[in-house]
């Protein structure tokens, strides 16, 4: 099998396909190794460099930071920036005008509320400023204190879901949450035995 | 002006639509020695490339979520569902009446629905083709479950289904492969119904744990829904179309969209006019007979658009009923946080795609403040992680940094949703007509829809709700939904056709009055005019229509047979 190159396996497959005789089904050991092969083409094809199809740069540098303190590394796993959130939330809202008046928008809010506060935007707070701003627009209540601070809400509570989206997604993540799965099984073994609540 | 062409080829069937009717019909046709034409409105599907089983999330350039997000809100826009089907096809609209809003759901795809269906197979009860005698409500159905049974019996043993033998009475047993393992999900839920004496037995499945017919069994990847290149579950592209193909006597039509069935002089309907969609130009095939297998509202729409000096309000509906007695599935959701889940060692849970145990419907030895029944579905746990799972987390916990990212690791998998799914009795305010005013980008006169749930199916929602609570608590869950008694979907009922299961657009029955198909699914009006698809339905009773969907057909099929044999088409 490991002889066949990634050409040979579609090949067979797309024949199977199309010859009407037979039902069109491939063995088991040829999905998996499609499968395989895909992987490893796409994990050379990574590149370091992305550049941003919505925001302008420095717009993208801030949606960065604010992706990485949502979801940050620690001593498991890297972060958002490490699982490609920001590419997936950029590609998003290139396509989707809805996204850009959200997130453009929010980034936009939350520099001028920076400015209000401390006279510069957020990327040159110092990080005490910066988590002042962010322990405001992380939660709900504190538009009780302050209703003007709904718009940042909604902007954070809106980017929040989508760098979950991005790091849950991703490799790292998907290592992180220790899903075991996604391979072809000869047999389902069930439930191991469910601890006692 | 462009010429149409008229082929001298006259076939002796032409089918119309490729997916579980359409399989089914072209199967037993070609096989049985005569020569067919399919046409298919949208493009054919090739497994090995358009399924995306095994795909992780971060192989996709939007890990799934479709362009611009779309798959957010419409499932058949995800990058793992495509090209399957969508809630909206660009240049194809459709509308609704005023006050409803009625959702349709299409494939434009060889195989049709059947490529991403939930593969949910259950075999209609004595008790469901004879609503009208039992409870006084709809109507009966021309056939009984003995005239339909032998065809479960062909169906099940050709496509393959799971289950276990179970004798109840509302949910007869079929001719079943040996069911999976129940994942924890499914033991959690079950420990919940066996604590309130409510049935949780094997599901019902059209996948194979073993292998059939040269299909393989099963790999158990947990990812149904995406297509399965190795056709260990059943889609009419497959497991249908392949051995029709293979007799030499299927031609098939691909991005051919039915516009009308065209009679003769004498009323005899003798040729489909379809719009070739990759040349945007009119062509025809004559054939001797037709089946209609273009999924209930197409299907539907095709008899009303074909108008006609002997049928001036459209093939077979000299009575009106064509588009009438249209119904969906009543369907509200709801869902569980499972503490103890938390504490689970990272296991695969993937299994088959869908749930690997059901409720079947048990209330039928009482009497219930709605007619008719439910089942209930499940599923969540330890499933692969995809986008929009985290939304409900985001919002739950608020907050950021570490701590967020380790409260979502200790919630992932420790949500079970839970699905009531049930019959919806036919009512005068729900049908589809033409839109006087609407066509769509081929030129053919669009649908519009008018819907309405009537108070039964309100109250069979209101007790799903409470029963899908009950099992959830007594398993040890806290039930997270929260569903208003009132408004636009008391008690989270769903938008009708969102469950995707419309039927019933030119329904069968005795009479040629108040029916539009005998029970052979034959016209009564045009007798080499077969529909066998979803719209012959008289009833939509709690058992997903797919597998007698094909039952129906496979059966109409012998009976068209026998009939062009005996010269009487």
């Amino acid at each position: 099998m490991n002889a066949l190159s990634r050409r040979d396996v579609i090949r067979t497959l797309t024949l199977g396909t199309a010859s009407s005789s037979v039902l069109s089904m491939i063995p088991l050991q040829a999905a998996e190794h499609v499968h395989k092969m895909i992987r490893e083409d796409k994990s050379k094809s990574s590149s370091g460099s992305y550049s941003p199809k919505f925001f302008p740069a420095h717009q993208y540098k801030t949606l960065q930071s604010l992706c990485q303190t949502i979801i940050p590394a620690d001593g498991e796993s890297g972060g958002a920036i490490e699982a490609g959130a920001p590419e997936f939330i950029d590609l998003l809202t290139s396509e989707n005008e809805d996204y850009q008046l959200k997130l453009g928008g929010g980034l936009l809010w939350l520099d001028s509320a920076c400015r209000d506060r401390f006279g510069k935007v957020y990327l040159e707070c110092s990080s005490t400023e910066g988590k002042e701003i962010l322990d405001l627009i992380a939660y709900r209540e504190s538009s009780n204190q302050d209703p003007n601070l709904v718009y940042g809400i909604q902007f954070f509570a809106f980017l929040r879901d989508l760098t979950a989206d991005g790091f849950f997604t991703s490799r790292i993540g998907i290592s992180y949450l220790k899903y075991m799965g996604n391979e072809a099984l000869p047999e389902f073994l069930g439930c191991p035995p469910l601890p006692e609540p | 002006m462009l010429e149409i062409i008229r082929p001298a080829k006259v076939y002796d069937v032409c089918i119309i639509g490729s997916g579980a009717a359409g399989g089914a019909a072209a199967k037993v046709l070609t096989e049985g020695g005569l020569d067919v034409v399919m046409l298919e409105a949208g493009s054919p599907v090739n497994p090995a490339k358009d399924f995306k089983m095994f795909t992780w999330p971060y192989e996709l350039a939007h890990r799934g979520a479709g362009v611009g997000g779309d798959g957010y809100n419409d499932f058949g826009r995800t990058e793992f569902m495509a090209p399957n089907g969508s809630w909206t096809i660009e240049g194809e609209p459709y509308t609704s009446g005023p006050g409803s809003n009625f959702r349709w759901f299409r494939s434009r795809i060889v195989g049709g629905r059947t490529n991403h269906w939930g593969r949910i197979a259950l075999r209609f009860a004595e008790v469901d083709f004879k609503s009208r005698s039992t409870d006084g409500m709809g109507d009966d159905w021309p056939i009984t479950y003995q005239d339909l049974a032998p065809y479960y019996d062909k169906v099940e043993s050709y496509i393959g289904v799971f289950g276990s033998k179970e004798n109840i009475p509302s949910a007869p047993d079929g001719i079943f492969l040996p069911p999976p393992k129940p994942r924890c999900s499914d033991l959690l839920i079950k420990k919940g119904c066996d604590k309130i004496q409510i049935p949780c037995v094997p599901a019902r499945l059209a996948i194979i744990t073993r292998p059939v017919n040269g299909r393989a069994a099963c790999h158990y990847c947990g990812q149904c829904d995406r297509g399965c290149v190795t056709a260990s579950n059943f889609s009419s592209s497959q497991v249908l179309i392949p051995p029709a193909l293979a007799t030499g006597r299927l031609h098939l039509i691909t991005n051919a969209m039915a516009r009308e069935i065209l009679v003769d002089a004498s009323g005899k309907a003798s040729a489909v006019s379809y719009i070739d969609r990759t040349t945007k130009t009119e062509q025809q095939v004559r054939a001797k007979s037709f089946v209609l297998a273009a999924s209930a509202c197409e299907s539907a729409r095709l008899l009303l658009n074909s108008k006609s000096r002997a049928f001036p309000r459209g093939l077979a509906n000299s009575n009106g009923v064509v588009g009438r007695y249209l119904v969906d599935s009543v369907g509200t959701d709801g869902a569980g946080y499972f503490p103890q889940l938390e504490k689970m060692p990272p296991h695969n849970h993937d299994g088959t795609g869908g749930m690997h145990l059901y409720v079947p419907w048990w209330k039928y030895d009482r009497k219930n403040e709605f007619l008719r029944g439910y089942h209930l579905e499940f599923g969540g746990g330890r499933v692969m992680p995809t986008v929009g799972q985290f939304n409900g987390v985001g919002y739950q916990f608020q907050g950021y940094g570490s701590g967020f990212k380790q409260r979502c690791r200790e919630k992932y998998g420790t949500v079970i949703g839970m699905a009531g799914r049930g019959e919806m009795i036919p009512n005068e305010q729900t049908y589809c007509e033409i839109d006087p005013e609407v066509v769509d980008q081929w030129g053919i006169p669009v649908l519009r829809f008018h819907f309405k749930w009537s108070e039964n199916e309100i109250k069979m929602a209101k007790d799903m709700q409470e029963t899908m609570k009950a099992i959830i608590e007594a398993a040890g869950g806290t039930y997270l939904t929260r569903t208003a008694t009132s408004g636009q979907n008391p008690y989270g009922i769903m938008l009708g056709g969102e469950i995707i299961h419309e039927l019933g657009t030119a329904r069968m029955g005795n009479s040629p009055k108040t029916s539009v198909l005998n029970g052979f699914c034959q016209a009564h009006e045009a007798k080499n005019v077969f529909v066998t698809d979803g719209a012959c339905f008289v009833t939509n009773p709690d058992k997903n229509p797919t597998l007698t969907i094909l039952a129906l057909s496979w059966r109409a099929s012998e009976y068209l047979l026998d009939q062009a044999k005996k010269g009487n088409l």
